[in-house]
């Protein structure tokens, strides 16, 4: 991929099966399931009344006491970001501000702030309602909305820092204060194929020379009114009210659309000498890097080719920049949301990938028991992805069964199996604009 | 690989027009894009003027693609259209580009479409239950799922405008949107640029494009108190650097530009407008709501854009300011300057086109980065409008109010967005 070799050596998955990567990965391999009716709000007039929350979150965890005024201009997208950031970097060892003022690593930096980068996938933030229902009620006779009231005294009802909870940006804005990343930044608004893109690059910049270590992957919640209402009039989501557990089922038979979920995932890549000088432990390599667009739908909000073509571009150059063919590989992850078209479209694009060993070469998917996470799902598959590698082991598809034969890829169903893992191929693509993208990832040898 | 890259195209949809030749001699003449509000009723906003973009007209611009774009949102539509222009402005119309569709991608610093507001406040309001003090999720739900549209949903995300460009003009290859706040198409330009020196493109197309001229967008930063309220002379509103400047005002529009790798060029026959030599991008990771009082994240990027040019301040003839004309920003970015060029700050031309365009956004950095193009074409520095009286924080030549001609080999362009986002491009005359 280039001169600068670039290892993973953090992971921070934020998702409704597990906080932390023990947690997930655990969750994963026993097929956890984190589908429930949503109890954010009430969902009972929406089509879809399902999504994967992540219960329990308190911020305070995850920032510095000094920092806890500042998180209340956090939306929840933000919130689940600065919980990730948090789990990447104690998982990597870096003992940045934030982890050192709570006490939880000790001892000095141990990086160079200016040489920290960070590149996080974002989604388009939902205002929160709540706040914005009761300003905007506050400007209306009888129900009809009266701009000149609002812009006199009713807009005065929203806090003054109202537009920076909203701002994408603003996740990578509270990540680099609370963490000391100085070096380059960016945020990445492409859908859910945000944080692949973000990983991506974030290597592309460490290969480059201008960072040593980084910050990526991205973060989304989809799990509130507005969002859901989209995902809904899109026609996307599963209808299956009766049965959250099994509503979203990536490649089966049977399936009738995606479960709207919350979610993300940061991970720390690091130039390998960097990486080795510190001491990190080293779980994979990353490899190779592909992205593409799909323009098959001109000028309207994307759908893959049927084809899959502009996912199979992205993998067909992610395989070439790692130097490997197609016939190395000996994993593939998919984002496999569970709508009908874009499932089979998907298939496709994997299978014309994979030739003559798509029967052969074990596919995992995991939104089965995760839904759509929008701009975190790819980190999340990312750290699924890094896992198997490491471990060797493949978590279970769920709610996969029985198989589209249409879709025709060898998922792993039933529960964990062992395998001889040396490269996965990791590939997303966005249900909106057409922006597909793929990752390689190696097995690490000493 | 390390491959050098020009930019053989430009285009723009501006507060000032859409031609690009137009629109450059209105600048050097110091004309103002601000006028009173009509994209909807700011009559009793604290700031009732903006800078809309005018004589654009999206249908006669796309021709006969203009079907196949019929639902994009307003900044997309600006977007599609410097697109448009650039790519013929770089003769891609009658030339063939020589780069495969996979070796053509798009990255732009894009912007939300605006949110469908009637309809949007309909459900809200009807979804507030003021006896319970919250939101009623189902009565929402009924008007929401009555009154917004899918489409005009979706056409909202962020990635749509270059989804629609990559459809346009078939470019299959890394496709691709940052939203950095105001900083977002110089970093995207900047990024772009990478793609091509590493070899994963050969073309792209760059730039941004945004538009908050609407009822939330203008709430969210008067709440801010970001805006001038300067409602009685909204011409003069826009006032970087000098002492009585009380806020930025709030343009739209967008600035596209083709760039490519040399050799790339050079294989068609393109004509080469400048050369893009540096990019840095920083955090300052200090605060959200300010930026740090040393300037020290500006003052990174400028020197990693100057790094990676391989070039030396007295080598900058030009500085395209982010000077957005509030305190806050003018002050810290003249310190900046001063740290990083010493004793030559105070020599270098520096101006704002924010002055008479007022601040796009995230289609700020690309329209300046056009300007500097031009600039360096026409060996002329155009002006910073609305300066009368220096401020002591901000002691550098901000070349008021007139245009200044000057030879202009070497530009650097600064933009920095809300949360501590700083990048600098820098271009150069082709060599």
């Amino acid at each position: 991929m280039s001169p600068q070799r670039v290892v993973i050596t953090g992971l921070g998955p934020v998702t409704p099966i597990g906080v932390g990567v023990a947690a997930f990965w655990n969750g994963l391999l026993e097929g956890r399931n984190g589908i429930r009716r949503i109890q954010a709000f009430d969902p009972a007039r929406f089509a879809s009344q399902m999504g994967g929350e992540v219960l329990g979150l308190q911020i305070a965890d995850y920032v510095p006491k000094s920092y806890r005024k500042a998180s209340k201009i956090m939306a929840r997208d933000i919130v689940l970001a600065v919980a990730a950031a948090h789990q990447a970097v104690s998982d990597a060892g870096l003992r940045t501000r934030c982890l050192l003022d709570r006490g939880d690593a000790q001892g000095e930096p141990n990086f160079d702030p200016a040489r920290f980068g960070a590149n996080i996938g974002s989604g388009l933030i939902c205002a929160d309602l709540h706040e914005l229902a009761e300003a905007l009620h506050s400007a209306s006779e009888n129900g009809v909305f009266d701009i000149r009231k609002w812009g006199a005294e009713g807009m005065n009802n929203l806090t003054p820092l109202w537009l920076l909870k909203f701002l994408p940006n603003m996740l990578a804005c509270h990540v680099t204060i609370v963490h000391d990343a100085e070096g380059p930044s960016n945020t990445l608004t492409c859908g859910e194929a945000s944080s692949y893109l973000a990983i991506g690059e974030a290597c592309r910049g460490i290969a480059r020379g201008v960072a040593d270590v980084c910050i990526c992957g991205g973060a989304e919640s989809k799990a509130n009114p507005m969002a859901l209402l989209r995902q809904s009039l899109g026609g996307r989501l599963s209808q299956r009210n009766d049965a959250p557990e099994s509503a979203c089922r990536p490649f089966a038979l049977g399936r009738d659309g995606t479960v709207v979920s919350e979610g993300g995932g940061l991970v720390i890549i690091e130039e390998l000498e960097h990486a080795r000088k510190r001491g990190a432990r080293i779980y994979a390599e990353l490899v190779g890097f592909g992205a593409a667009n799909d323009v098959f739908q001109a000028g309207q909000p994307g759908q893959l080719s049927p084809n899959g073509r502009g996912l199979a571009l992205a993998a067909r150059k992610a395989l070439k920049d790692a130097g490997i063919s197609a016939d190395q590989v000996d994993l593939v992850t998919a984002s496999g949301y569970g709508i009908s078209h874009q499932d089979k479209a998907e298939a496709a694009g994997i299978r014309e990938v994979l030739g003559q060993r798509a029967a052969d070469v074990p596919v995992m998917s995991i939104k089965g028991g995760l839904g759509n996470n929008g701009a975190g799902s790819g980190a999340i598959e990312f750290i699924a992805a890094v896992m198997a590698v490491h471990s060797g082991r493949i978590p279970p598809a769920i709610n996969s069964q029985p198989p589209d034969p249409e879709c025709a890829l060898k998922l792993v169903t039933g529960g964990p199996v062992d395998a001889k893992i040396e490269y996965v191929l990791s590939t997303g693509f966005a249900l909106t604009g057409g922006q597909c993208a793929a990752l390689v990832i190696k097995r690490w040898h000493e | 690989m390390n491959r050098r890259v020009v930019i053989t195209g430009m285009g723009w949809v501006t507060p000032l027009g859409c031609e690009l030749e137009r629109v450059w001699q209105r600048l050097l003449n110091g004309e103002s894009g601000i006028a009173p509000t009509t994209i909807f009723d700011a009559g009793s906003y604290p700031t009732q003027f903006s800078a809309e973009v005018k004589d654009f007209d999206f249908q006669a611009t796309l021709g006969e693609h203009s079907e196949d774009h019929g639902t994009a949102s307003r900044n997309a539509r600006f977007a599609l259209g410097a697109a448009e222009m650039a790519w013929k402005h770089a003769g891609l119309d009658r030339l063939e580009s020589g780069a495969t569709p996979e070796m053509t991608g798009v990255y732009l610093g894009g912007g939300e479409g605006p949110i469908d507001f009637e309809n949007f406040v309909a459900a809200a309001v009807a979804g507030w239950d003021p006896q319970a003090r919250q939101l009623d999720a189902v009565r929402w739900a009924e008007v929401a799922y009555e009154r917004l549209d899918a489409v005009r949903e979706f056409e909202q995300d962020p990635n749509c405008a270059a989804h629609h460009i990559a459809c346009r003009f078939h470019a299959e290859g890394p496709n691709l949107n940052t939203l950095t706040a105001c900083a977002a198409s110089t970093q995207a330009i900047g990024e772009a640029t990478m793609i091509i020196r590493r070899g994963d493109a050969d073309v792209m197309i760059t730039g941004g494009a945004h538009s908050m001229i609407h009822p939330l967008g203008v709430t969210g930063f008067n709440r801010l108190t970001a805006l001038s309220t300067r409602n009685d002379s909204c011409a003069t509103a826009s006032r970087p650097f000098d002492a009585t400047r009380d806020g930025f005002v709030l343009g739209e529009g967008a600035g596209i530009l083709i760039i490519e790798s040399l050799e790339n060029a050079q294989r068609r026959g393109a004509r080469i407008l400048a050369e893009i030599i540096g990019y840095g991008s920083t955090a300052d990771a200090f605060r959200v709501t300010d930026m740090h009082e040393t300037g020290r994240g500006p003052i990174a990027a400028m020197r990693a854009a100057l790094a990676d040019a391989k070039v030396a301040p007295q080598d900058i003839h030009y500085i395209s300011a982010h000077g957005t004309g509030t305190e806050e920003n003018d002050k810290i970015e003249s310190l900046a300057i001063g740290t990083v060029f010493g004793d030559l700050a105070k020599k270098v031309p520096i101006s704002s086109v924010k002055s008479m365009l007022g601040h796009l956004i995230a289609g700020a950095g690309a329209v300046e980065l056009i300007t500097c193009v031009l600039a360096i074409r026409d060996g002329i520095i155009p002006p910073t409008a609305n300066y009368s009286t220096p401020d002591p924080n901000c002691p550098l030549d901000y070349v008021p109010n007139k245009p200044r001609k000057a030879t202009v080999r070497t530009c650097l362009s600064n933009s920095f967005g809300f949360g501590g986002q700083n990048d600098t491009l820098i271009v150069r005359a082709f060599e």
